[in-house]
Formats: C-alpha cells, structure tokens, sequence
C-alpha cells in the first residue's frame, strides 16, 4: 500500500491494515473538518450583521436536522468500530505456533532472553515472516515496548506478564523504545529490532550461544540477575552495538555471563531450577504427588477448589509459584510456600519455559 | 418558598453591606461575585507559570541541552571555559561555590541549560497547573461562581461562607503546588498522570518531597472543589427566581449544573488514590507495589475514573460558553436548544464508561478493550450534535463578529480538530501504533488547551459585567486572530511528530537517530509557540488597562437576554434590586413580539401568558 509522508515504513503483517484504518479516519475526520471549516467561513461571510435594523428568522431548531446529524455520525462510528474492533482482534490473540520471546524491562533497558537460551540487551534479533510473542515483565516500573514500524505498542508491567505478538515481513534493523514514561533517564530507553533471514537468525543464535559460553567465567550470579558492567544503560547504544545485522555479530550482551543459559535453553535452565529448589519433590512429573502434576498443563483448563476454573496461561504459572494460596487446584492442600522475593525475574521464565515444556 | 427565604436573608446583607470593611469586601469576601474575581486572578496568575514552564518545554525540544537566550552561558564560554558575557561570570561565580551553596538555578539549569529532571518536572507542573490550577480556577471557581446566582436570578450562593472558604482552600493548595517546585530533590517528575509504582517509591525518580507535596496539594484542591460543587448544586436546585425553570436556564448553567455534579463525584475518586499514594510513599504500604501483593494497574483505573470524567469537567463549561456567545452575536435563539442539554447530559453519564481507552495497551483483556472502543464511538456523538447544532445557530443569523464571538468561533474549529482527532485513539488498533507519541499531545491540546479560547470568550463577554467597564475592541480582535493562527501552528504539527514516531516526555528528541529529519518540525514549533506566548501580551495589557481605563459600561452592552445583564455593572452586593420574574427562555433574540432583536427573561410581555407555557 502507498504511503502518506512521515508514517514510519510498514515491516509488520499487521502494519498495513493499521494504516487503512488510519487512512480511512483521516479522510472521514479530514472531510468534516473540511465541511465544519468551510460553513463557518461561509456562514461568517454570507450572514455577517449588515444593519442595526437586520432581524433574523428566529429559528429555535429542526428535530429532522438533529436526528441526521446524529444518525449518521453515529452510523460512522459504528463502521469505525467493527473495523477496528476486527484488527483489534488479531493483535490481540497471538498465533498458537508464535516463537517466545521473554521481556524484562528496567531503569533503563531492556532485557530479552530467547527459548534456546540467549539473551541479549537493548537488541532484539528476530526471524523474518513467523510470529513472534512477547512475554513481558519489568523489574521495577511500567515500561512499555513500541516499534513504529511494526504498529505494536504494550506495557510492560511489575508484577504480571503481558504480551505483544506481531510478525515482521522485511529483514532489516527497526527501532525499539519504551512509550511509557519510566524516570529520569526515560527518553534513553533505546533499542533495536534486527529482523534477519531465518538461516541468517539460526547462524546468529548458535553464535550467541558460543559468545556466552566463551565469556562464560565463575559466576557470583545465583540470583540470575545479568550483570551490567560493560553493557547498554546510558542512553545510547554503544558504538561496538552498532554494527547491523550480521550473524553472529558482537551483542553487548556478548561478555555477561549467567547461571543456566549458556548450559542450554531457558527450559532446561528451569529444569534444574525445579530439582534445586525442590519443586520436584511434590511436582513429580507422571506420579501423583503432594501437588498438581505439571505435565501438559501449559494452556490448559484448571479447576480450583472453589469451583471456578482458569487457564493454565503465563500469568496463571508466575501467581502459582509467588502466592501459591491465591488459586489452589481441586483435590490438593494449601501447603505450597510462597516464592515471592525468592525468584529473580529471570528464573520465574525460566521455571515457566520448562513448565511449558513438559508435554 | 426558597425564593422568600433567599430574599429575606439578602434583604439583611443588603443593610450590613454599607459597614463591610476592606477586609471583608476585598479578601474575606463571602459575595458569589468577589469570590469569582478571586478565583479569575488566581486562575490567570497560574496561567501564566503555567505558561512559562510551556516556554522552556518548547525551548528544550526546539534546541536540546543549549542554553536559555538572554540567562544562558555563552557557547564560547562553554568550549573554552573563558566568560565572555556578564551571565558567564555569574554562572563562573555560581558553578564554583560549594554544593552545599548552590543555588536553584546551578543546580536545575547549570549555564542555563535544562537537565533531564528539570525537564521531567517542567511538563508535570505544567500539566498540573494548567488543568487543576488555571482552567479549573477560572471555568469552574472564576465563572460559575460568578455566573450562577446572577443567571438564575438568585442574590447570591445558597452557602456564602463555604464558598469563601472554597477559594481559600483552593488557594493554599496553590500555594503548596507552587512550594512543592522548590524543595531539596525538585517538584513531582512522574508527568500529570504519576503513573504508580514510579510515583510509589521514591527512588524511582528521586524525587521525594515534591511528589508528596503534589499528592496532598490536589488533595486539598479536591477539598476546595467538593466545597464549590455542592454549593453549585444546591444553588441551582434550590435559589431559581420565580419561572426559572431548568428548561429556561442558560447553557452555560446547565453546563456548570452537570459540571458540578461530576465534580462532587470524581474528585472523591482521585482523592482515595491520591491518599493511597501517599500511604504507599510514606507509610510502606503496597497499594500499588507488585512487590507486596499491590496493583500497579490499579493506579491507572482510578485516576482515569477521575479523569475521563475530568476532561469533560473542563470542557463543558467551555461548551456553555460557547453557546451563549454564539446565540448572542448571531442575534438567534440557539439551535435546538434541548438537544443542546441532552448531549451534555448524555456526555456527561458516559464519561463514566470511557476511561479505559486510556489504557487500551496496559494488556487489558481484548473483550473489555473492545467494550471502551464501543463506549468511546459514542461519547463522540453527543460533542458532534453540539457542534452541528453551533453550526445550525450561525446559520441565518444576523452575525457580529466582536472579541468574544471571534474566540468562540475559535473554540468550536479547535474543538472540531481535537474531536476528530480523538477519534483515532478511540479506535484501538490506531490508538495502539499512537498511543503516548505526540498525536496524543497535539489532541489533547486542541481540546483541554483549546478551552483557553472559550476562557477569553467567557472574559471578553462577561468583562463588563465583572468590572464595570469594557475591553478595548480592537487590541481584542488583533489577540484573537493571532493567538488562533499561533495555537493552530504550534498544535497541529504535533499530529506529524507523533505519526512519525515522536514520543511524549522525552526529554532530547535528538537521542532517537530516526527523529532528525522530524527536528525542523520542532522548531517551527517551539517558534510558534513563543509567538503564541508574545502575543498573550497584548491581552494582559489589555484587561489590565481595561481594569482601570476602559469605558464604563452599561448594564447590558452586548444586549444580552440573561438575567446577569438586568443589573447593573457590576452588579452591588445582592445582585437584584428586586428577584426578577422569568417568562421566558434566555435565548429569544430577534423575536417577532418586540421591535428590539433581545427579548430578557424577566420582561413581561402581554402575549407572555400564552408563549410561556411553550
């Protein structure tokens, strides 16, 4: 689709039909400012006071006129809504075959760890033509991710998971950046979206792996926390970050050693996460335990004790494992201690990733 | 039976009114109509803070981290460390005494230059002030106090000291606002929304005082405002001069009717969340902290349950005033002057169901989002029945384009382009890819900022009445064809901005490489808005020359059919010299029955009898 001047270029599935519905309002709003603007002008010009003496037709109104000007604005209203409401609709319901992708925000960067394992820092690499979700938290305040060429926008919110999907249709480098105001340092919260071919982005997570191992040295960081020293926080990217979207090229997360990714994927850092912290113990995958049996639950239904039922979905996991007494499964006792203050950001999608897993 | 009670009890202050001293005429003034000047003063000396602070915003998007003009360092000086003008020595003089010495400029604006924390408090504390402390002051405070009892032909408000204690409430907690910018550690710096959990620990932005300060100032203006609402609400309800009806009041009582009533219920609402801040701040409570089992989000459900219906406690009153001006200087009654009520009553009942399309990307469930895109389509239908209706009252008229008429026009083209330009963020896929950019900004502007071109309306038109005396017309007439030329060339360009990717709050729009190309566009911005700034000059010259110079008007100079305009000007304390009697409705302009084009509410008519069961 052509472009109208100073929208930010298309690269996303859903880019296109965001700006026809964009489009469509500027000619509507732009025909009744147009039609407002112009029977102001006439009306000043043709009805200007000519004589002390003039006495106007008092007309006191026209219930007709009234039912038409509210009639068909409203009519407008409702095209307006049906086709909004429609494309709402896709981007609010990702893709069951979506890739995850986890978020962490904080003052300010941003933090993205992919399935396989690799993290990076205020970049993120991205397979061209597949869906990727976002699965996002922030450490501290709300954030909120917005790449313009893409059209999407979402919080990212202490406390809980939300999630922005979308799918990119042109390899290239994109901007990033946080929308939601976070602090002093706000508007430095920059990053890149680096959308690379799918065999480019295999090559470049493979060479992600090997860096992380490489910088990989006795580590003081059993919280999971990603050490900053050497990495993106000021406003801008380093220089070093720079340097496109060559496979394999040097990330600023390159040097930061952590816990389990450099040992394999985020499921299998939460796999030895479960045993060390004991979750095992009453989780027995395929026996009956103390509590639920985790296998196959990712998305599935769950009934509670009280009788009501949720979806086993992202946020429904992270309560679980931080106040296990909010929602207790049918048949099984609140014996479950809490997690809050226990788990860093990193090991909760680390244990969630291996839960989803178990299939 | 209120009327006799009404006219009993000034009949006493009409008689004690000869021994009020100063202090009681002046300051401790417990007449409707003082308490409105109060209120004016208060609103317009906020204006102008408020305005400043818009001047160095612009200044620092138009030209990030240089120095101020005139207070600034020199560049020389700042390469090579030489001073060359007198400033640069004071800021040498300055910058080398120790921390403990510094004063609040060296450490705000070192060489003048804004920081990023100056910059962050500068676009909270202009929010803050414009909407709590200038427009809410004048609309609300300033002309309803002044206006009700004079439009519904009562002597003065149903409680008299409240009101008093209304405007002195509301002036401590302008005090406190203004405090609040001067204390260790700087003013709030969360924007005007103060987004908890950044606002609900203090070491996410560093600011300790002045958010606590900010929370408890707005507590206090909610205080002042419940005060002024009930009281608005009793005096229509109760003090109407015999005949009037509520279908005979003028629109811009029945818009400060229902923005009393919104006001009595969503202030309350800030004010819970405002005190849960607080706690949070203070008190190590979790409201809003995941970290203790709070919700973040629940901050923003109720601050935009205040504040939706906000927006509309800003905006109706200007609505109001836009239709007196327009019914009056296009000498007809105003075009369908019920729908006129309805749409502001439907508005108002449905700003209670729109606030979460200010979240609509805070991961709200899709369903729910899809209900506040529905609810938000037809809020617009109301303002679109009000515009076609200002559009239908022009129609046919007999149009005199003086100073008020030519703002009130202003205000309906404003508000046309703020509409339609909401229409984009009720529509949630749109909304989404704007949302927080400047198309924000510039929307909200043409609506909440554009309200300024229905305050200058409502101060224009009712001047005379207020002070006896009348504006200068053409210093008028030059202010407001420059100010909407200024306003349009500095509002609408932020549509392209944010389009563009442009985001609100940012302090250095040159950190985003993609934004270069879009940085003549801020330029041409900030220049506008300086224009816009100069050209307010000449209304401040003008009002106060016009306070003391301006020719003495008569009762009605506008020729006006409300009751404000049968007394005199400036109406004595009691207002009426008898409680008028309403035949009519207030906008019978060139009515066949008389040879004048005004027909006054109170005038008997010997056909009256007959029309006014109409």
């Amino acid at each position: 689709m052509k472009q109208l001047p100073f929208f930010p270029e298309q690269a996303s599935t859903v880019a296109g039909r965001v700006d026809a519905l964009f489009y469509f309002l500027i000619t509507i709003t732009g025909f009744f400012s147009l039609l407002v603007t112009v029977l102001i002008v006439y009306f000043a010009i043709k009805y200007h006071r000519r004589s002390e003496a003039e006495r106007p037709r008092p007309i006191e109104g026209s219930l007709p006129l009234e039912i038409v000007w509210t009639i068909i604005p409203f009519g407008l209203f409702m095209v307006m809504f049906f086709w909004g409401a429609s494309i709402y609709s896709t981007m609010a319901h990702p893709p069951e075959d979506a890739l995850d992708i986890y978020v962490i925000g904080k003052q300010w960067m941003w933090k993205f760890q992919h399935p396989g394992g690799q993290r990076e820092i205020n970049e993120l690499h991205i397979p061209v033509d597949r869906p990727i979700k976002l699965i996002m938290s922030s450490q501290d305040v709300i954030h909120d991710v917005f790449v313009p060429a893409f059209r999407v926008k979402g919080d990212v919110i202490p406390g809980r998971y939300t999630t922005l999907w979308f799918q990119a249709t042109k390899p290239g480098t994109y901007h990033l950046f946080c929308a939601e105001y976070c602090g002093t340092q706000h508007s430095g919260m920059i990053g890149r979206v680096i959308v690379m071919e799918p065999a480019q982005y295999q090559a470049w997570l493979s060479g992600n792996l090997i860096q992380q191992a490489g910088a990989l040295t006795p580590s003081p960081a059993v919280t999971g926390e990603i050490p900053t020293t050497g990495t993106t926080q000021g406003p801008t990217p380093p220089a070093g970050a720079t340097t496109g979207m060559a496979p394999g090229s040097t990330t600023p997360l390159a040097e930061a050693p952590s816990t389990g990714a450099a040992e394999g994927s985020l499921a299998s850092a939460g796999e030895k996460l479960f045993r060390d912290l004991g979750c095992i113990v009453c989780h027995r995958p395929g026996a009956e335990g103390r509590g639920p049996n985790l296998m196959g639950i990712f998305g599935k239904s769950v009934s509670l004790q009280n009788g009501e039922t949720v979806i086993a979905d992202e946020n429904y996991l992270r309560e679980s494992i931080l106040h296990p007494q909010a929602k207790i499964v049918a048949g099984f006792q609140p014996i479950m201690p809490p997690y809050e203050g226990r788990l860093s950001e990193e090991e909760l999608i680390q244990l969630i990733a291996y839960i989803k897993s178990l299939k | 039976m209120s009327e006799s009670r009404a006219a009993k009890g000034t009949h006493e202050v009409h008689e004690a009114h000869a021994h009020l001293g100063f202090v009681r005429t002046y300051i401790f003034s417990t007449d409707h109509k003082m308490i409105g000047r109060q209120f004016l003063f208060m609103g317009l000396f906020m204006l102008i803070i408020g305005g400043l602070m818009a001047m160095l915003i612009r200044w620092e998007l138009a030209f990030p981290e240089k120095p101020l003009p005139v207070i600034g360092a020199s560049k020389e000086f700042i390469d090579t460390g030489e001073p060359k003008t007198s400033m640069d020595q004071t800021w040498a003089e300055w910058l080398s005494k120790p921390e403990s010495e510094q004063n609040w400029l060296t450490k705000n604006m070192p060489m003048g230059a804004i920081t990023a924390p100056l910059y962050n408090s500068l676009f909270t504390m202009h929010a803050t002030l414009m909407i709590f402390f200038v427009v809410m002051p004048i609309m609300v405070g300033g002309f309803g106090n002044f206006l009700i009892p004079l439009t519904i032909g009562a002597r003065d408000m149903a409680f008299p000291t409240l009101n008093m204690l209304s405007f002195w409430v509301g002036l401590l907690s302008g005090i406190i606002m203004l405090a609040s910018l001067f204390v260790p550690g700087g003013s709030a710096a969360a924007g005007w929304t103060s987004y908890a959990p950044l606002t609900a620990k203090v070491e996410y932005t560093g600011v300790n005082w002045g958010q606590n300060l900010w929370c408890i100032s707005l507590i206090v203006m909610g205080i002042s405002s419940l005060m002024g609402s009930i009281n608005y609400i009793t005096t229509i309800i109760n003090m109407r001069a015999p005949g009037m009806t509520f279908f005979r009041m003028p629109l811009i009582t029945w818009s400060l009717f229902i923005t009393a009533i919104l006001l009595l219920l969503a202030l309350p609402v800030l004010t819970s969340a405002l005190a849960m801040l607080l706690f949070d701040r203070m008190l190590g409570t979790h409201f809003f902290l995941p970290e203790g089992g709070g919700e973040p989000i629940l901050w923003q459900h109720l601050f935009w349950f205040f504040g939706h219906p906000e927006v509309y406690i800003l905006v109706l009153p200007a609505m109001g005033v836009t239709s007196e001006v327009l019914s009056v200087f296009s000498r007809k009654p105003i075009f369908g002057y019920r729908g006129m009520v309805f749409a502001m009553t439907a508005i108002a009942f449905l700003s209670w169901v729109v606030w979460g399309h200010h979240m609509f990307v805070s991961g709200m469930n899709p369903l729910i989002g899809t209900t506040f895109m529905m609810t938000t389509m037809v809020i617009a239908v109301p303002s679109a029945i009000k515009t076609f209706n200002w559009l239908g009252t022009l129609w046919g008229g007999s149009i005199r384009f003086t100073t008020p008429m030519l703002f009130g026009l202003a205000f309906v083209s404003n508000f046309v382009i703020g509409g339609l330009s909401g229409i984009f963020m009720a529509s949630t896929p749109v909304d989404i890819f704007i949302h927080d950019t400047y198309y924000i900004v510039a929307h909200f502007h043409y609506v909440v900022a554009g309200i300024i071109f229905a305050i200058f309306a409502a101060i224009t038109y009712w001047f005379p009445k207020m002070f006896g005396r009348m504006m200068n017309e053409t210093l008028g007439k030059i202010h407001a064809i420059l100010t909407f030329i200024f306003f349009n060339a500095t509002f609408f360009p932020m549509h392209i901005l944010g389009v563009g990717g442009h985001m609100r709050r940012i302090f250095n729009p040159l950190q985003y490489e993609f934004l270069h190309p879009l940085q003549p566009v801020n330029v041409f911005i900030s220049i506008s808005a300086f224009c816009l700034g100069v050209a307010q000059l000449i209304f401040l010259f003008n009002f106060v020359w016009s306070l003391f110079a301006g020719k003495r008007a008569d009762r009605n100079p506008w020729h006006a059919n409300t009751l404000e305009w049968i007394t005199p000007s400036p109406p004595p304390h009691g207002n009426f010299d008898k409680i008028p009697t309403v035949y009519r409705g207030p906008y019978e302009y060139s009515s066949p029955e008389v040879a004048e084009d005004w027909l006054p509410q109170d005038r008997r008519l010997e056909t009256t009898t007959a029309k006014g069961a109409h």
